[in-house]
């Protein structure tokens, strides 16, 4: 049932927001069979950046999710896998390039996600626009 | 993999890119012929999973089996999954899905050839 104070807000998955969706579900997928592999079959030679490419599957998924799913709960679910993305891309990118050591295998969010043609680095933003473009009146109100 | 059956799959799904991506310019919605256009491509995925499948029980193996497996069935299931997706809101952005579930499978087929070349991560 939708919400009437959000009626005339478009849904997080309606319009734009589907293909921002189709885009997040890629790099759920991508990193977590990618993020499978590496734990599976060689996590003692990269321990840290295996860790990270599996929090940043568990991210994307949730996200993914949250953008696909109605009402403010999943709003707010989605808000904050975006900004965990941002902050972590940002992060995780200045840090493999201030200490490479760190990291001796890629992971999605090394160099800002220049190995996925910095994609990783521009979906948060657009996603948290969308969000923002999203936001159910009542926040907006607050 | 087979380099010239690579190049069909990649050349058939830039075109079925193109050919969805029209469909969003003109802001129009999927028709028959793009279906069949997207069948004809999930086709020659699929024949390059049994391709796959051939030459990993024929003897020829990857150093990364999974990773390899993987790619072949991601591409199998990028077209009908974005199809799905696209498909079930009629508007303009929810017909561009398509053009990226087409663009997702040239870079797996890429991938795949790397795995398979043992090139590449």
């Amino acid at each position: 049932v939708p919400d009437p104070r959000t009626a005339h807000r478009p849904a997080t998955a309606s319009g734009p927001g589907r293909l921002l969706i189709a885009v997040y579900a890629i790099f759920a997928v991508a990193a977590s069979a990618r993020a499978g592999v590496q734990i599976a079959t060689r996590f003692g030679d990269a321990p840290l950046a295996y860790a990270l490419s599996a929090f940043a599957a568990v991210v994307y998924v949730v996200a993914t999710v949250a953008l696909a799913r109605a009402g403010l709960a999943w709003w707010r679910v989605a808000v904050l896998a975006c900004g965990v993305e941002l902050v972590g891309v940002l992060v995780v990118g200045t840090v493999s390039l201030a200490y490479p050591d760190a990291f001796p295998d890629e992971t999605v969010w090394s160099g800002y996600g220049r190995g996925y043609g910095f994609v990783p680095l521009v979906l948060p933003a657009i996603g948290l626009a969308w969000l923002r473009y999203t936001a159910p009146a009542a926040r907006k109100r607050s | 993999v087979i380099d010239w059956f690579a190049t069909v799959v990649i050349v058939a799904a830039l075109l079925a890119a193109a050919w969805s991506g029209w469909y969003v310019a003109r802001d129009r919605r999927p028709g028959r012929p793009l279906l069949v256009g997207l069948a004809v491509l999930e086709a020659l995925t699929l024949v390059q999973l049994v391709v796959g499948i051939v030459l990993l029980v024929t003897g020829s193996r990857p150093d990364q089996l999974a990773t390899f497996v993987g790619y072949l069935v991601a591409a199998v299931l990028a077209v009908p999954v974005g199809a799905a997706w696209a498909l079930s809101e009629k508007s303009r952005s929810s017909t561009a899905v398509l053009v990226v579930a087409c663009l997702v499978v040239p870079v797996l087929v890429l991938r795949l050839q790397q795995v398979w070349d043992g090139t590449g991560a």
